[in-house]
C-alpha cells in the first residue's frame, strides 16, 4: 500500500514544484512565512511594546488556539474535506468542563471525559460524511448548530470560573519572564507529530493522495473512508482539547467560548497554502499563515487600529491568499508555455 | 445531482422516462414532506395552546418569516448553480443600514428601498466577479466578502443605532400592517419568490442554471454562458439580501453594526431543509422558502409549548442533518430501484 501511494500523489507534486521552478515563481508557503518574518521584524522595530515579553507571550497564547486546531484542519483540507463544527465543539467542551466542575467532579477526570466528547463530536461529523457519503460542508454546517446548541442547553448561560489555580497558571501563565507560555510545549509536541505524519508517513502521503483524487486514491488501495474518519476523528478531539485550554486561558467556561473560531482557522489554512480544492500544501505554510494572522492582529491592536477594520484586513487576506496562488499559477504556466513553444505545453488547463 | 448522474448510464430506452418520473415523485415529495411536518407542528402547537394561532399569532409567524424568506429565495439560486454565498448576512446588515441612514435624512421610503437593493446587487456583482473570473471556491470568497463587509459596516456604523423613531411613520407601518391577516411584508415575500420560481422553471437562462449546476463541465460544452449565469445569481442574491435589509428596517426598526451577523448560516439551513442540494442543480426556491418557514415557525413554536429557548440552536442544527441525511438515503434507495429496474429490462431483453 505505501508504495502505491507515493506513485500515485508523486507526480503530481513533482509536476507543480517543476512548474513553479520553470516560471520562476516563489512556492506560496515559503513566501507566508517570509511575510511573516517581515511582519515580525518590522513589528520589532516600529510598533512600541511589541517587543516585550508579556506581549509576545499573550501573541502566543491567544494564537494557539486557532494553532492546535488548524493542525489536524490542515490534514482535513489537504484530504479535500472541512469541518466548520470545531469552533461549537470546543465551545462544547468548554462547557462541559464547566458543568462537570459544578457537579463537583475533579479535574483530572473532567479532561479526559472531555476529550471523550470530541471523540463523539467527530464521530458523528465523520460517519455522516463516510457513511452517507454527505459533503462534510453541509453536515458540519449542521453539527455546528447542532454542538453549539447542546452546549447551551448544558451549561445556559453561566460562566464558571473557579478551575484550581495551577491549571490556569498553566493556561495563562509563562515561564518566568519569558516569552514563552506553558501551553507552549504541548503544542510543539503536537506540532512535531503533525509535521511528521503528513510529511513523512504513508498516512500522510495517502492523505494528498485522497485530495489530489479520492477515485485514484481508492484504486491504489488507500483505505479512504477509514482514513477520512479517522482525520474527522483527531479533528474533534482536538477541538475538545482547545475548549479546555480556552476555558482555562480566558479563566472562564461558557457555552459561547471560541464562537467563530471555525473562521478563523479556516482563513489562517488558506492563507498558508493550503488548497481548499485539496491535494496541495504543507503544515509549514499552514502554521505560518495562523502566526501570520495573530501576529498582525497583535501588532494592530497595538497600534490602536481598530476591531472593525481588523476584520477587514483578514477579509481581504482572504480573498488575496485565494485568489494570489491561482493567478500565479496561470502566470507561472504562461511563463512555462512561451518559453517551451516549440515543445507541447505540460499542462494546458489550470486545475480548478 | 447524484441520483440524476448515477442511474441510466446503460442504452436510454425507456427507462430515462420512468426514471425521471420517480425522481420527480421524490422531489415533489420532498416539498410536501417540509410542508407536512410544517402543519403537522403548527396543527400539534396549535392544540395545546389555542392562542397560538390567533389572528396576531398567524401575522407574527408570517412577519418572522419574510426576511428569511427572501434571502433564502436568492442563496438557493445561488446554491443551485452549486456555488454558495457566505456574506448575505453582512450585506443584509450594511443595506439596513444604508436605507436607514437614507430615511433618518429625510429621504423617501420607496428610494431607500430601491438604494438598499442596489447595494446588495453591487456586493452580489463583487462576489459574483470574484467567484466567476477568480474561478476561486465559492465558499472561500465569499467568507473573505463576509468580513470584509461586516468591517466595512462596523466602521460605518461605529457606535451609532438606528431606531424606529428616526423613521418616517409611513416605513414603520409598513412594515407592521397588512390586508387581513397577511402582512404586506409577506406579500412582497411571496411576489419575489413566485417571479423568481417561475424564472428558473420557465426562462432558458433559469434552466441554464440548473444545468450549470448539476455538471459544471457538461453546461460549458453546451455553450451555458457559465460566468454570466453564475454572476446573475450572485446578484440576485446579493439585491435579495438588499431588500431584506431594507424590510428588517421597516420590521424591526433597529439597527446597529451587529445587525444580520450570524445570519449566513440560518439562511443556508434554511435552503438545505428545504431540499436544495449542496452539491447544486436540484431543489426549488419554493422548497428553500418553506424550509425558511419551517426553521423561523420552530422559533414561536418553542415558546408557545412552553419549552425553554435554548434548545432552538441545537433543533435547527438536529433538523439540518436529518434533512440531509433523509435527502441521501432516499437518493440512495431511488438509485437502487433504478439500478434493479434496470437490471431486470436487461435480462429480459436477452431473456
Amino acid at each position: 500500500m505505501p508504495e502505491l501511494t507515493k506513485n500515485s500523489a508523486v507526480p503530481e507534486l513533482t509536476k507543480h514544484s517543476a512548474l513553479a521552478r520553470f516560471g520562476g515563481a516563489v512556492r506560496w508557503d515559503s513566501a507566508v512565512g517570509a511575510l511573516l518574518l517581515v511582519l515580525l521584524i518590522c513589528s520589532f522595530s516600529f510598533v512600541d511594546n511589541f517587543g516585550n515579553a508579556l506581549n509576545l507571550s499573550f501573541l502566543i497564547g491567544n494564537t494557539l488556539p486557532i494553532a492546535l486546531i488548524a493542525l489536524p484542519m490542515t490534514m482535513l483540507v489537504i484530504s479535500g474535506e472541512v469541518d466548520l463544527s470545531v469552533g461549537s465543539t470546543a465551545g462544547l467542551s468548554g462547557a462541559v468542563m464547566g458543568a462537570l466542575w459544578n457537579a463537583g467532579m475533579a479535574i483530572e477526570t473532567i479532561i479526559p471525559i472531555c476529550l471523550l466528547l470530541g471523540v463523539v463530536c467527530g464521530l458523528v461529523n465523520g460517519l455522516l460524511v463516510t457513511r452517507l457519503g454527505l459533503p462534510s460542508l453541509a453536515v458540519t454546517i449542521g453539527t455546528m448548530a447542532a454542538y453549539r446548541g447542546i452546549a447551551q442547553i448544558v451549561l445556559g448561560s453561566d460562566s464558571v470560573t473557579d478551575f484550581p489555580t495551577q491549571y490556569l497558571d498553566f493556561g495563562a501563565g509563562r515561564i518566568g519572564d519569558t516569552f514563552i507560555p506553558y501551553a507552549l510545549f504541548p503544542f510543539l509536541v503536537l506540532l512535531a507529530i503533525a509535521v511528521v505524519v503528513l510529511h513523512a508517513t504513508p498516512t500522510g502521503r495517502s492523505l494528498f493522495a485522497i485530495g489530489a483524487s479520492e477515485e485514484a486514491a481508492r484504486f491504489s488501495g488507500i483505505r479512504v473512508k477509514r482514513l477520512k474518519l479517522s482525520m474527522f476523528v483527531t479533528t474533534g478531539v482536538l477541538s475538545a482539547l482547545t475548549g479546555v485550554f480556552w476555558a482555562l486561558h480566558y479563566a472562564s467556561a461558557r457555552y459561547d467560548n471560541a464562537t467563530g473560531l471555525e473562521l478563523s482557522v479556516i482563513a489562517a489554512v488558506l492563507l498558508g497554502g493550503i488548497d481548499f480544492d485539496g491535494g496541495k500544501g504543507t503544515l509549514g505554510g499552514a502554521i505560518a499563515g495562523v502566526f501570520l494572522l495573530g501576529t498582525l492582529q497583535n501588532a494592530m491592536s497595538l497600534q490602536n487600529v481598530s476591531a472593525q477594520s481588523q476584520i477587514v484586513v483578514t477579509g481581504v487576506l482572504l480573498v488575496i491568499s485565494v485568489l494570489g496562488p491561482r493567478i500565479g499559477r496561470q502566470v507561472a504556466q504562461a511563463r512555462a508555455r512561451r518559453r517551451t513553444a516549440a515543445a507541447p505545453p505540460p499542462q494546458a488547463a489550470p486545475s480548478t | 445531482m447524484t441520483v440524476t448522474a448515477t442511474p441510466v448510464r446503460e442504452e436510454a430506452v425507456p427507462e430515462p422516462a420512468a426514471g425521471r418520473r420517480l425522481i420527480d415523485k421524490v422531489f415533489k415529495a420532498r416539498e410536501l414532506a417540509v410542508a407536512a411536518v410544517l402543519l403537522v407542528m403548527l396543527g400539534a402547537t396549535q392544540l395545546s395552546n389555542t392562542e397560538f394561532l390567533s389572528e396576531q399569532g398567524i401575522k407574527d409567524l408570517l412577519l418572522n418569516a419574510t426576511i428569511l424568506v427572501l434571502v433564502a429565495t436568492g442563496q438557493a439560486v445561488v446554491v443551485i448553480t452549486r456555488n454558495v454565498d457566505l456574506s448575505v448576512g453582512s450585506v443584509l446588515g450594511i443595506s439596513a443600514f444604508a436605507a436607514g441612514t437614507y430615511l433618518q435624512d429625510g429621504g423617501s421610503s420607496l428610494i431607500a428601498i430601491l438604494l438598499a437593493v442596489a447595494l446588495g446587487a453591487l456586493f452580489g456583482a463583487l462576489n459574483g466577479a470574484l467567484v466567476s473570473l477568480g474561478k476561486v471556491p465559492a465558499l472561500v470568497v465569499t467568507l473573505g466578502t463576509l468580513y470584509i463587509v461586516r468591517g466595512i459596516d462596523s466602521i460605518w456604523v461605529g457606535s451609532q443605532q438606528i431606531t424606529a423613531d428616526d423613521l418616517p411613520n409611513g416605513f414603520v407601518d409598513f412594515g407592521h400592517d397588512g390586508i387581513w391577516v397577511v402582512p404586506y411584508l409577506a406579500l412582497l415575500a411571496l411576489a419575489v419568490l413566485a417571479a423568481v420560481g417561475y424564472y428558473l422553471r420557465s426562462y432558458r437562462s433559469g434552466r441554464e442554471m440548473y444545468a450549470l449546476g448539476s455538471s459544471p463541465e457538461a453546461a460549458t460544452l453546451a455553450g451555458v454562458p457559465v460566468r454570466k449565469r453564475i454572476m446573475t445569481a450572485y446578484v440576485l442574491c446579493g439585491a435579495l439580501a438588499g431588500l431584506a435589509g431594507a424590510l428588517y428596517l421597516a420590521r424591526f426598526g433597529n439597527v446597529d453594526s451587529a445587525t444580520g451577523s450570524g445570519y449566513e448560516l440560518t439562511v443556508v439551513s434554511a435552503v438545505v431543509v428545504g431540499g436544495v442540494a449542496f452539491t447544486g442543480g436540484s431543489g426549488s426556491v419554493y422548497g428553500a422558502a418553506l424550509g425558511a418557514l419551517l426553521l423561523t415557525s420552530i422559533n414561536s413554536v418553542l415558546p408557545a409549548i412552553g419549552v425553554s429557548s435554548v434548545w432552538v440552536t441545537a433543533i435547527n442544527g438536529i433538523l439540518l442533518l436529518l434533512a440531509i441525511a433523509v435527502d441521501r438515503i432516499l437518493a440512495l434507495r431511488v438509485a437502487a430501484v433504478l439500478r434493479k429496474q434496470a437490471a431486470q429490462l436487461r435480462s429480459a431483453r436477452h431473456a
